[in-house]
């Protein structure tokens, strides 16, 4: 409790940083090293062979604003599939730095970066740092442990918001980040970047941009491209396909056959047809409190009955789900799975 | 006054920052542990706030000073879904230490193979509470798992619960004041030996349920426990299987295949001293084309059975059963079968073929029903000769080097 023990904790930690930063090439111990971006760092503006993307529709983490940016090598590319999650060349660094506005409304009025995290396909696998945005919005340092910051921001209706912020340890990053045990990169997949985005000549679709910039071979015809589905904009999808991509990119990283849920049998991805592997009408297996007295996982046409709403919008942390990343419920996307669910038979 | 208040406010921050950096230091170190390093904890309590993880290293022991004398508490957790979580790693020893109050599971080693749990205590402190976490020491598909001279209590689900996993052994725990003291689910190959249940609402469970990876488990014996007065007040909440464990259970086999249960001590648990039981009891709906809901191939045999002369439980789905279908009285039998036989297997005499049967043989002071659920409770019988037969003895989980 006193200070001065305080001093010998932060001593090991720095020392085992140290080490971690001197035994392997990467990871290195500040964001700038990297030389991803040009100009202040905090400014964000991607390094010349840097490219911005965006997801159609992300994973959900406490309202935090996200940029992302992908690095993939000279004279490499990835080729095109429509299924999943794209294969990444070595040396291809993906980067996703978590922010909040001061206010939603009003993008001008600055933002709190809070952290960036890099994965990196090394040579064997890809690895996951976190790194943490320091008081002064100067530079980001590799933090293994995972931090709790508090973040303050004016919301879309105009409320001051408060509350904890949870970065997580290296290792939850394969919490999430893992098939079959390995690491694996999550969003970046053809039916989540086949959005637009304005790249400063325009609006550009982005598979067509990464084409054309020699990183990704074999697209097919712009027409058989993946629809590009918006969870919370209802002329992109119909409900089945927003909530269905929604839990795709939130749970299914986890819940599907080869994730870290797959003794639930419990399986969430977009192209899961089976029923019972969605939930409906089935019985938890060690969900615990989780099941929140209720007897399925989802009971069709009663969200209110059904454990996947329940936690969802729980932030208790033994029972909500996702388990970890969060700290809010997620009102709108509440509001479409159970839509989602009232609409079944 | 308001120096008071911002010394206060002084101490409160330290404390917090305090747990913090407790949590990153230990975290840290599992991070970096090399392979084959020992992770030695201090002596004290440590207030916890985040869950801790290790995560693919090879040869790790995590050691404490002693049960009770290292105490992680993660009263104060605020995120996280388990106290201590262990995943895809190669022979990790966690001995020990006490671990408690995590706000889901105390322990959870996943996708790991050569787990050992050795003196490591994992408890809800509290009154028994359905918001307690649901399992205190929990491996789920991994491979060898041991734990031994454990202690587990207060889990609103299972104590020590063995999920998906194969090759097991547990032996000489404690597990009390649990909903379940400790089960064997969907694994295969599990000796479970010389532990003490008591006061849970079931004492040792062996389950097979639908709908999972790991679809078929069995191959495990039960011997040499001291089953007693589990007569806790079912508190897990409802839509997990166990919160259909009646009150008073001593062991429960569900849907369970070769399982041998010897030399127990099974003494006033006042509902079920041993069950035998397929899914369909359960009530719920089975879509699982693959999965066998019957109990087969089980032996019962040398154990000792005492119960007081009382009523069964009241409670719940199956305290309706007893009181308005069973009506035993206070002649409660102790062991129980369903009597939901796997109509395909029915050979021309009425029977289960020899290596399929339900046997029950050679036990001290035991009655019998078959209370033949198939028809609706109609022909209750207490002739125990119906399972008088042997099976060979299932194998012995050999241990593995430690």
């Amino acid at each position: 409790m006193k200070i001065n023990f305080l001093i010998p904790v932060l001593f090991v930690i720095t020392i085992s940083l140290l080490s971690l930063s001197v035994r392997n090439q990467a990871p290195l111990s500040k964001l700038s090293e990297y030389g991803l971006f040009s100009g202040k760092l905090s400014d964000q503006q991607p390094a010349q062979d840097v490219v911005p993307y965006k997801l159609n529709t992300p994973l959900f983490s406490d309202y935090a604003e996200k940029l992302r940016f992908v690095k993939i090598p000279d004279g490499t590319h990835i080729d095109y599939n429509d299924s999943a999650v794209f294969d990444f060349p070595k040396g291809t660094i993906l980067v996703k730095t978590f922010y909040f506005p001061v206010d939603f409304r009003n993008p001008a009025k600055g933002r709190q970066l809070i952290e960036t995290r890099l994965l990196i396909h090394e040579e064997k696998e890809w690895k996951a740092y976190p790194y943490i945005w320091n008081a002064e919005q100067t530079e980001a340092y590799l933090d293994v442990a995972g931090e709790t910051k508090q973040v303050k921001y004016i919301d879309e209706q105009g409320k001051t918001k408060q509350h904890a912020y949870f970065i997580p340890n290296m290792n939850q990053c394969k919490g999430c980040h893992n098939r079959s045990e390995k690491m694996s990169p999550i969003g970046p997949s053809a039916k989540q970047l086949s959005g637009p985005l304005d790249y400063g000549q325009g609006s550009e679709i982005q598979l067509t941009h990464w084409a054309q910039l020699g990183k990704l071979n074999g697209i097919p015809a712009k027409s058989s491209l993946p629809p590009a589905i918006i969870w919370n904009v209802p002329s992109t999808g119909t409900v089945n396909d927003r909530a269905r991509l929604w839990l795709d990119i939130n749970c299914a990283h986890c819940h599907r056959p080869n994730g870290p849920a797959n003794t639930s049998g419990l399986f969430l991805g977009s192209a899961e047809k089976d029923s019972l592997r969605i939930g409906f009408r089935k019985t938890p297996v060690a969900a615990g409190r989780g099941s929140g007295d209720l007897l399925f996982d989802i009971m069709p046409g009663q969200p209110d009955k059904s454990i996947l709403v329940y936690r969802m919008e729980s932030k208790d942390p033994g029972v909500m789900m996702p388990e970890l990343g969060r700290s809010l419920a997620n009102k709108e996307a509440i509001a479409l799975i159970r839509q989602w669910i009232k609409e079944m038979n | 006054m308001r120096c008071t208040l911002s010394i206060l406010l002084c101490f409160i921050i330290s404390i917090v920052s305090a747990q913090t950096e407790i949590r990153k230091s230990i975290q840290s170190r599992f991070i970096m542990a090399e392979d084959g390093e020992t992770i030695q904890l201090d002596e004290g309590t440590f207030s916890i706030d985040a869950t801790l993880s290790m995560e693919g290293k090879k040869n790790i022991i995590i050691k404490g000073k002693g049960l009770d004398k290292t105490i992680l508490s993660f009263k104060n957790q605020t995120t996280g879904a388990e106290g201590i979580r262990i995943s895809n790693c190669n022979n990790v020893v966690m001995e020990d230490m006490t671990i408690q109050d995590a706000k889901g599971d105390c322990i959870k080693a996943m996708n790991v193979t050569d787990i050992t749990f050795r003196r490591v205590k994992a408890a809800w402190s509290g009154k028994l509470s359905s918001k307690n976490g649901s399992y205190a020491i929990y491996p789920v598909s991994c491979e060898r798992v041991l734990i031994e001279n454990c202690i587990a209590r207060g889990a609103s689900d299972a104590g020590i619960y063995v999920g998906q996993s194969k090759t097991i052994i547990v032996r000489n725990n404690q597990a009390f004041e649990n909903v379940a003291g400790i089960e064997i689910e969907n694994s295969l190959n599990a000796d479970v030996y010389g532990n003490e249940a008591y006061n849970n609402t079931g004492g040792i469970l062996v389950f097979d349920l639908p709908d999972l990876q790991l679809k078929k488990g069995g191959y495990c014996r039960v011997y040499d426990n001291r089953i007693r007065e589990n007569n806790q007040l079912n508190f897990a909440p409802k839509g997990n299987i166990v919160g259909k464990v009646p009150q008073g259970t001593g062991i429960l086999l569900l849907a369970a295949n070769n399982v041998e249960i010897f030399r127990n001590e099974i003494i006033n648990n006042r509902t079920v001293g041993t069950g035998i039981i397929s899914y369909y009891i359960t009530e719920n709906p089975i879509k699982d084309s693959i999965y066998y809901p019957y109990p087969t191939a089980i032996y019962i045999h040398d154990n000792n059975y005492a119960r007081k002369h009382e009523k069964a439980t009241m409670h719940g789905r199956m305290g309706k059963l007893f009181r308005f279908k069973l009506k035993f009285g206070k002649d409660v039998p102790h062991i129980i079968y369903d009597g939901i036989p796997d109509e395909k297997l029915i050979l021309t005499n009425g029977k289960y073929p020899p290596e399929s049967r339900i046997c029950i043989k050679n036990n001290k002071g035991s009655s019998y029903a078959n209370i033949d659920a198939a028809n609706n409770f109609k022909k209750i019988s207490r002739d125990i000769t119906e399972a008088d037969c042997t099976h060979v003895a299932q194998s012995e989980v050999k241990a593995w080097d430690k």
